[in-house]
């Protein structure tokens, strides 16, 4: 089960025939993702390696192959049109990768998604995976395992880093969805936390935050009414100084505001068991679920 | 990106913004050929660098060093600041000739403050209100967000604090753009009355169209004046934009100004690493921004202060891990340095080759810690430990916080 995607889901790539798309879509291919096209206009007709066949649009691509979702490999300058035509399509998922799409692009992308039947995650993110059965992105699937605990998190490497300690301590994962650490993306926190919350496979969550903006708060200012699931929590930038961007787009601390002190008061207030060293984000896990 | 306030009112004037009448210099003399050319007679003066708090600010060379702290606190201090008034054509000179080629220092620059290299010579003009009219993103609803305030010269983070209700907020909808009656809104709020009202809708759509055309992540009109001539202008104005954008804005990228910014952020950059400066002393290298975060804040969990944040990027190179050991080697203050990659589909052993290409390039002055995770992490360990060079190499990131503070420590000792 996991959530929103599984064994099940028909997958497409945007952007196949690129360097990073085809080599993530190799990557896909070989970890069991059900990957049924790409998408590359003017290249329809043509198959990538030998097997997966190329459309001109999304729209064929759908048609053709029943896909339902798509992970989008396109330049920052034709990303936002590439995820308009994966709206147009009547994708359910759309997974923008692509980092530095112009943020005023988004605020049209973001408009159109609502009322829509897609969901978006990212851009600037590393995909989504449920583990043994489906991952559209470019995280590595080695480090994952199947098993009960969610994932969220804005971060691409620190994700990593979060599976990789659980994966080691012999827990396993529903999904690992990574957000993105843009300024407007597609699925927030507080999406994440609804769909574990509903997940009978999820047990526990480790919800990844970090400096500016505030979907941790939001999402914790509705985990505090609804959430029955105990939550794991960990901040990024807590050493990191006002007004510089720390790599993301996203991770600004403004006019003080977005700081991962404001960040964690709002995750112990809604009961979330926050951990200050992200070498404990696992150990905080198995020790949650051994008391509980 | 950051740039001048007369940059950013040339792109204003763009898109029919109404302002005073200014132009810049480089010179003292030029100053005065710039002033010549304006109604007069009161010109203003002001010191063209990116920070704010310019009025306030004091000059490094002409105050003592209790003065620039009290400045950097935010306290009123006695003295000339980066913008004067003038009242001739000797004062503009004079003026110009006192602030060119000196290091303003004000809250924003923190002390050891910029150098100005330009000057804005503008005309003066009779000042009924100061009020505030901003534009940037709302994040929490994926919109643009107009802010007006009548609280002009305040810093509006201040006003948000203590006032909240005294900003008006209107969301601009992509589809159909920021409407008159929302612009009428903002006017009456405002307390614009009668010819004022459309001059400000007038003001208000204006500046929201140079925000979209050139990309800004943020406009900032701080103050908005009212003259005693009924008039609605400009005083003051910061732009900041989307870097994600940069890209398609030619005319915005011909406007940086390197000198304003760090020139080891600027080499940096030029290698695709982002690196910003900190003040401890224990450098880091990672892969990932959101790592290379959680990096500085284990340091600081394990006792330490980080002296960087350097993201080297999901595809770190041989050349980008050299070029990112150049930098972080080059801070004096640098006294351990900590590589932190969670390779995850990369190779281990290739980014162990890049470490060990770097040192041998560079040589290695002080203690440096390897932890890797990923694809053939063991034989990019075992490259690691067999060269022969003083590399500590770490099984995980709590290890290697502990041994990179702890060997620091032990060479302090």
């Amino acid at each position: 089960m996991a959530v929103l995607v599984n064994s099940e889901t028909r997958v497409i790539c945007q952007g196949i025939t690129g360097s990073a798309g085809a080599f993530h879509s190799e990557q896909m291919l070989a970890y069991g993702t059900k990957f049924v096209g790409g998408v590359t206009p003017g290249k329809g007709g043509q198959r990538f390696k030998d097997s997966v066949p190329i459309f001109d649009t999304v729209a064929e691509a759908v048609r053709e192959t029943g896909a339902t979702a798509s992970v989008i490999f396109v330049p920052p300058p034709f990303a936002a049109d590439a995820i308009l035509e994966g709206i147009d399509a009547g994708l359910q998922l759309v997974v923008p990768i692509t980092e530095g799409v112009p943020v005023a692009d988004m605020v049209k992308v973001w408009r159109v998604l609502q009322g829509s039947k897609t969901r978006m995650i990212g851009p600037n993110c590393p995909g989504i995976i449920t583990p043994g059965q489906c991952k559209i992105g470019i995280m590595p699937g080695h480090i994952h395992m199947p098993g009960r605990v969610g994932v969220v998190s804005r971060s691409g490497t620190l994700t990593y880093e979060a599976v990789g300690q659980l994966t080691s301590l012999g827990l396993g994962q529903s999904t690992c969805i990574g957000i993105g650490g843009d300024p407007i993306v597609g699925t927030r926190h507080i999406d994440a936390l609804q769909l574990f919350n509903d997940d009978p496979d999820t047990d526990v969550v480790i919800m990844i935050g970090e400096i500016g903006g505030s979907s941790e708060e939001e999402a914790c200012a509705w985990a505090k009414q609804h959430m029955k699931k105990p939550v794991v929590g960990f901040i990024a930038g807590a050493t990191a100084p006002p007004g510089r961007r720390m790599g993301h787009a996203g991770a600004i601390i403004s006019g003080g505001k977005g700081t991962a002190e404001e960040k964690y008061r709002a995750m112990e207030d809604a009961g979330i068991t926050i951990c200050r060293s992200p070498a404990d984000m696992g150990r905080t896990v198995k020790d949650l679920l051994r008391a509980a | 990106m950051k740039i001048h306030e007369y940059q950013a009112k040339q792109l204003l004037a763009a898109h029919k913004v109404p302002l005073l009448q200014g132009g810049a210099a480089t010179s003292s003399a030029q100053a005065v050929e710039v002033a010549r050319g304006l109604p007069g007679p009161i010109w203003v003066v002001k010191s063209q660098i990116h920070a704010g708090g310019r009025g306030k600010g004091r000059f490094k060379e002409d105050v003592s060093a209790e003065v620039l702290a009290g400045v950097v606190e935010g306290t009123p201090q006695p003295g000339k600041g980066g913008v004067r008034l003038a009242k001739s054509l000797d004062e503009v000179r004079a003026a110009a000739q006192d602030m060119l080629s000196k290091t303003l220092v004000t809250k924003q620059t923190g002390i050891d403050g910029t150098r100005v290299n330009t000057i804005f010579v503008e005309s003066g003009c009779d000042i009924a209100r100061e009020l505030y009219l901003g534009v940037l993103l709302d994040r929490a609803n994926g919109r643009d967000v107009v802010m007006a305030s009548a609280e002009g010269g305040t810093e509006i983070e201040e006003v948000a604090e203590a006032h909240p209700e005294k900003i008006f907020k209107v969301h601009v909808d992509p589809v159909v753009g920021l409407s008159a009656y929302q612009a009428r809104q903002i006017a009456f709020f405002l307390g614009m009355t009668g010819k004022q009202v459309n001059a400000c809708v007038k003001f208000v759509q204006s500046l929201y169209k140079a925000y979209q055309a050139f990309d800004c992540s943020m406009v900032e009109i701080n103050p908005l004046v009212v003259t005693k001539a009924d008039e609605v202008i400009a005083l003051d104005c910061k732009m900041t934009f989307d870097d994600n954008a940069l890209f398609r804005q030619p005319q915005v990228v011909q406007m940086r100004d390197i000198s304003e910014e760090d020139p080891t952020e600027v080499q940096a950059s030029e290698y695709d690493l982002s690196y910003v400066k900190l003040d401890g002393t224990i450098g880091c290298m990672v892969n990932g921004a959101g790592l290379a975060m959680a990096t500085m804040d284990i340091i600081k969990f394990h006792g330490a202060e980080p002296a960087n944040f350097l993201d080297v990027g999901g595809g770190a190179t041989k050349e980008k891990v050299t070029a990112a050991f150049k930098i972080i080697t080059a801070d004096p203050a640098v006294k351990g340095i900590l590589v932190n990659i969670f390779g995850g589909i990369m190779k281990c052993d290739t980014i162990a080759a890049g470490v060990l290409a770097a040192v041998t390039e560079i040589g290695l002055q002080v203690p440096l810690v390897v932890r890797l995770e990923g694809t053939n992490v063991e034989l990019g360990k075992k490259m690691l430990v067999e060269s022969g060079l003083n590399i500590i190499p770490a099984d995980n990131m709590a290890d290697a916080a502990q041994k990179i503070v702890a060997a620091v420590a032990a060479k302090e000792a």
